[in-house]
């Protein structure tokens, strides 16, 4: 699979000295949906506006479809679409006007049938002669997606796209993503919802501090995500371990009253049933047991913190 | 040359004039009579002939002039302020567009605006005073010349003000002044000599003066420094703005 956003070592200060990229490399391939994870003022949305040539960078070459978006601006525009994270929008305009404002920005020329095809898709066909003031928040979204769409780019940047967006919206919006990602738009979205990527996305990349931490398929994060953990509690505190159960590699709480066994789900033979048994016959009494599973927030969590 | 996203710049900024159509007919329309009224009728029956001309006739090009001045400057500069203030600029600084399309597209449209006024002006004005054209051909081309200068600073303004306030600073506090004191309503021959020297110094004089030489015949100042003074201002609009563009002031960072 070849590249169609390739960004290297790119970095970006500003005046202050603050320094919001330090050297991020990324490689985006064509067709698939990578969410960026990252907390707060982790640089997701600086590196999505230095992509789109919203903010200059400092160093570093960024390229889209093989074009440089300094040297070759117009070619590596064409191809981008971006949906910001706040709902910037000309109020007194209607939805048609100014999605059609957006084509023609572009250089597209006008073509009310495929623009009415998209607001279709949007749901906000009968929306189109409404005036932008008299939407509501979630439609308003869509008009920014729409806009987006209106050039049909290529790629497809989507900065926090359910960022205080109810449930039932947020689920519409994932559906909207997928769709796209049918019909062969590439889509970037950052989000610090960690669901979201776990819902939609084909990779995920962690940034935090301006530095990518890293890049992986949601598939081998999931595998990593495998291990599971089944906590026991016992009705009466343990001094120590039984010998007999050694083989378990168990872990015990300080007031000896938990014991911790992690085991891997994918395994052909988990333990647990045998780990019962043993417990049983060492004549440890059982309280309580519970499962739990690593999550994506666990990893994400662990590496922010690392970072610390 | 992305001629398709200048034309939609344009055409996106004229219906923001054409959804407040009543106003931008009205208002200025109003204000013209009103300047007849008190300065034709009542001040100017006491006013002899200025340059040989009546004095109703006399300030009809520099009624137009300081309309027009102040709408160009007043609309170009709220044209790219808003979408700075409202943040769909983000939209104009990710789209395959140069600094030149996004300047021809605001500049012009504030530009026709103005001269949508200039003209509603002129044709009130023929209502109440007798005026006759000496030089038409000449009198568009100030008139656009004009339109289009202004407009350029508008521009600057609007890209250069962080509020609503700042926006309506220069305006208020440099162009209405300049264009008062400029000659709209007299001639600078009627002024004592060291204010003569002082207002050649005033940018805003060369504009009227050439504009109402068009219109009679007679001037303050050369029309050709006239001309070449509004080049010269003109030139120094397209310089700051191709700086602008270049270095991303107060909208690249």
């Amino acid at each position: 699979m070849s590249s169609i956003v390739s960004v290297q070592n790119l970095r970006k200060s500003y005046a202050g000295g603050f320094e919001a990229l330090k050297g991020c490399n990324l490689e985006i391939e064509e067709g698939e949906i990578l969410a960026l994870l990252g907390p707060n003022g982790a640089g997701k949305t600086t590196l999505i506006s230095t992509i789109c040539g919203i903010t200059v960078p400092t160093s570093g070459i960024i390229t889209v479809g093989g074009h440089d978006t300094q040297t070759d601006f117009r070619a590596a525009r064409n191809l981008i679409g971006l949906v910001p994270q706040e709902i910037n929008l000309e109020p007194f305009e209607t939805v048609m006007n100014t999605v059609r404002f957006s084509r023609g920005l572009f250089g597209k020329p006008r073509d009310d049938a495929y623009l009415e095809k998209v607001l279709n898709q949007l749901s906000l066909g009968d929306k189109k002669d409404n005036k932008i003031m008299t939407l509501s928040g979630g439609m308003k979204r869509r008009v920014l997606i729409a806009k987006a769409l209106s050039h049909e780019p290529r790629v497809l940047f989507l900065d926090e796209p359910t960022a205080g967006v109810d449930v039932e919206l947020r689920k519409d919006m994932w559906e909207v993503v997928a769709g796209l990602k049918a019909s062969g738009v590439t889509i970037i979205l950052t989000t610090h919802y960690i669901e979201e990527a776990e819902a939609i996305a084909d990779r995920v990349g962690v940034i935090n501090k301006g530095e990518i931490l890293l890049v992986q398929e949601k598939s081998d994060l999931m595998a990593q995500m495998g291990q599971k953990q089944l906590q026991i509690d016992l009705t009466e505190p343990t001094e120590d371990i039984p010998a007999a159960l050694n083989s378990y590699a168990l872990s015990r709480s300080d007031d000896g009253l938990k014991l911790t066994y992690s085991y891997d789900t994918k395994g052909d033979r988990t333990g647990i049933t045998t780990l019962l048994n043993d417990l049983q016959r060492a004549g440890l009494q059982m309280a309580d047991i519970q499962t739990k599973q690593n999550s994506l927030e666990d990893i994400f969590v662990g590496l922010v913190r690392e970072e610390k | 040359m992305n001629m398709t996203a200048v034309k939609s710049i344009y055409i996106f900024e004229m219906a923001r004039f054409f959804r407040t159509i009543t106003q931008s007919f009205v208002s200025p329309v109003l204000s013209t009579s009103l300047y007849f009224v008190v300065f034709g009728a009542a001040i100017g029956s006491r006013i002899q002939e200025v340059e040989g001309v009546s004095y109703g006739a006399f300030i009809v090009p520099g009624l137009i002039m300081l309309s027009v001045m102040t709408q160009a400057t007043a609309n170009a500069s709220f044209g790219i302020y808003f979408p700075k203030f409202i943040g769909t600029i983000y939209e104009l600084l990710s789209a395959p567009v140069s600094f030149l399309e996004i300047v021809a597209g605001y500049v012009g449209a504030a530009a026709t605006k103005a001269m949508f006024i200039g003209v509603i002006i002129l044709v009130t004005a023929f209502f109440f005073v007798d005026i006759q054209i000496a030089h038409p051909f000449a009198m568009i081309a100030f008139l656009v010349l004009t339109c289009v200068s202004f407009a350029l600073l508008g521009f600057i303004i609007g890209i250069w003000a962080g509020n609503f306030e700042q926006l309506q600073l220069i305006p208020l506090l440099v162009i209405t002044p300049l264009v008062f004191l400029g000659g709209s309503f007299y001639s600078i021959t009627m002024l004592p000599p060291i204010w003569q020297t002082i207002t050649l110094f005033n940018p805003v004089v060369y504009l009227i003066s050439g504009f109402r030489w068009s219109f009679f015949g007679t001037a303050d100042v050369g029309i050709g420094i006239s001309l070449f003074a509004i080049a010269l201002f003109t030139g120094i609009c397209l310089a700051v703005i191709w700086w602008i563009f270049k270095t991303g002031w107060r909208i690249r960072q």
